[in-house]
């Protein structure tokens, strides 16, 4: 979790990836890396494309959504592999956690039978064995009484236990990239912090390489070594999070950083601070730089879209704020 | 849900959180949960009917008051309870009742053999349907149009004309004419679950198509399933009854209900009785899977559960 981290060799290099629904382009020729090991962060706010930038990296998009552009994990391109060297892939060296354990645990089956999943697809593990290690997963997650979980329904466990289970089969054939999609949006608060601990601990302790998609600017904070930033399905700022934190160079980051509410300062105004207007639809941003209809530094320049400029600390931006 | 429905435990622990959160009052709780604990009054007179016709043809295999094939001539046009008839003897001295009960295996093999059809060619149609979409599901669905919009006695007649009349055409028949319907309902549950969270889920975590329709799909449509099956088998009887009455069914001298009914047609005048048991059989066995499905579906359909919230 230091703030400057050595660079080193980058596990997935997503280059150049675009999202398209229908023709409408919903993410716009994406590029970063995660450096193995590391934590990245990927921040914004919905309909940002974070979602689905994770998705079309884990070759999930929905259909009639596609992705072009690549996304190499070690040589092989995810966006052009096929639908079974995906399966293959998937779960075991690249996993994913959802937002909403609930609808993400089908209703009907045992958490036992969910949680051994992974391991009877992946590592040919048997009902009997993949059951025993399906237990020893539950207890590593913390989830109490896990003998007696394995037998019980999704509908059974409460909201925390069912994200604990959910990273349990995720983390099941230790995979090398773990990407969480909002983990703890649909937790209260003290469960958040409880989870968060929990994820820190597993990736650390699987030497997983963490991509954490959040609009919480703290939760990034304090997990995660780098941050990217997105806005209108572009990629605007990236760096190590004690830079882009601290001195954000991107009019976006730099709102998003001050709209966050202080306990021990007076506001001035009394009054929150937003970010002006509203996001707009998909496909309904102004050309060149997503941002430049809510920027309060927006010039004609603007009109066209600034690329991603830097040394370690890049943002896409013509008049950066530092 | 299939299995944790019918949990007693689980719900009386859970029953003071319904009433908080949804705010129901406690009649809609205690109906909720008499109906989730399956006794409803349907089910029960269902299972009575449906066991009975099961016990009647299973007890048939070991054990008739007469050979239900012996013809006795001289015996013919019996009353009830006359010469040890107990529900009396046909135009050719055989006994009804004995007829009756062999009738009763012969009635829930056509209502087996035409669901297993149905199910066996349906369930892969509907489920390739939803999993695959496109092509797939178009040639699918207008498949099915076609055989729905073709009569199913039609298919009958053309199967009695290609083949013999036997209670295999009329078995293939009616389970074909059953096949688009399987194939719809599992087609639209499939397409529900397919857009569920864990199915992106099961794929996250390296499912291929094949393991969602058999670890996701079939699951989650087992309980429609369920109730589809048991309506389908009292349609499947009474279309025996009438394909062997209009003689395009079992042929003799196999016992059938319905050709027990349609021989009874011509002797209503000497034994008015005669045409009343099969027809009976026929009746109290159709309602009795009809009153089974309704039961099953109102224990099993999650849209009537009473859905309990999480935590």
């Amino acid at each position: 979790m230091s703030a400057v981290s050595a660079p080193t060799e980058p596990v997935v290099r997503v280059s150049d990836l675009s999202v398209r629904v229908g023709t409408v382009e919903a993410v716009h020729s994406v590029g970063f890396e995660l450096a193995a090991g590391r934590r990245t962060g990927l921040i914004g706010e919905s309909g940002s494309g974070k979602t689905l930038t994770a998705l079309a990296v884990m070759g999930l998009l929905p259909d009639g959504l596609s992705a072009s552009g690549r996304a190499v994990y070690r040589e092989q391109d995810l966006v052009a592999l096929s639908e079974a060297e995906l399966c293959r892939l998937r779960g075991d060296r690249l996993s994913m956690i959802f937002q909403e354990p609930l609808s993400a645990l089908n209703p009907v089956q045992t958490i036992g039978e969910q949680v051994a999943e992974p391991l009877r697809l992946h590592r040919g593990l048997g009902g009997r064995e993949s059951l025993a290690r399906a237990r020893e997963l539950l207890e590593r997650v913390q989830i109490p009484r896990a003998a007696e979980k394995l037998g019980q329904y999704p509908h059974q466990l409460s909201g925390g236990q069912r994200q604990r289970a959910m990273i349990a089969m995720a983390i099941s054939c230790s995979p090398e990239v773990l990407i969480a999609d909002e983990p703890t949006t649909a937790l209260d608060v003290t469960v958040q912090a409880e989870v968060l601990r929990l994820l820190d601990r597993l990736v650390d302790e699987e030497g997983a390489t963490l991509l954490l998609i959040t609009h919480d600017l703290p939760v990034v904070a304090g997990l995660c070594d780098r941050v990217l930033v997105m806005y209108g399905g572009h990629l605007v700022e990236e760096g190590a999070v004690g830079e882009v934190f601290d001195s954000p160079r991107h009019p976006y980051t730099l709102a998003l950083l001050e709209s966050i509410p202080s306990l021990d300062q007076e506001l001035p105004s009394g009054r929150f601070r937003a970010i002006p207007g509203a996001v707009p639809g998909l496909g309904q941003f102004p050309s060149g730089c997503p941002f430049r209809n809510r920027c309060p530094r927006a010039t004609e320049l603007c009109a066209t879209m600034p690329a991603l400029e830097g040394e370690g600390h890049r943002a896409a931006c013509w008049h950066p704020a530092s | 849900m299939l299995l944790s429905v019918v949990t007693p435990a689980d719900t009386d622990q859970r029953r003071p959180a319904v009433s908080e959160v949804l705010a129901v009052t406690e009649p809609d709780v205690e109906s909720a949960w008499r109906r989730r604990s399956g006794l409803n009054p349907s089910l029960i007179a269902g299972g009575i009917l449906v066991g009975a016709v099961v016990l009647t043809a299973l007890v048939s295999y070991v054990w008739t008051p007469m050979d239900p094939t012996h013809v006795v001539v001289s015996d013919r046009f019996r009353a009830p309870g006359q010469g040890g008839h107990l529900l009396g003897s046909d135009a050719l001295g055989r006994d009804v009742a004995s007829q009756i009960m062999a009738g009763a295996r012969n009635t829930l093999l056509v209502g087996m053999v035409t669901v297993v059809i149905a199910l066996l060619v349906g369930v892969p149609l509907g489920g390739v349907a939803a999993l695959y979409r496109g092509w797939a599901e178009e040639l699918v669905m207008r498949l099915s149009d076609l055989v729905l919009a073709f009569p199913a006695l039609l298919l009958a007649f053309l199967f009695a004309a290609v083949f013999h009349a036997s209670t295999l055409t009329a078995m293939g028949a009616i389970g074909i004419a059953f096949v688009p319907v399987f194939a719809r309902v599992v087609r639209g549950a499939g397409l529900q679950v397919m857009e569920q969270d864990y199915v992106t889920a099961a794929r996250t975590f390296g499912s291929s198509t094949l393991g969602i329709f058999f670890r996701h799909l079939l699951p989650n449509v087992a309980s429609v399933m369920i109730v589809q099956g048991t309506i389908a088998f009292a349609i499947a009887i009474l279309a025996e009854a009438a394909l062997s009455y209009l003689g395009l069914g079992t042929p003799p001298p196999t016992p059938s209900w319905g050709r027990m009914l349609s021989d009874a047609q011509n002797y209503l005048a000497q034994s008015s009785t005669l045409a009343l048991w099969p027809g009976l059989s026929i009746a109290l066995s159709v309602l009795g899977f009809n009153l089974l499905g309704d039961g099953l579906r109102d224990l099993l359909d999650p849209k009537l559960v009473q859905r309990i919230p999480p935590q």
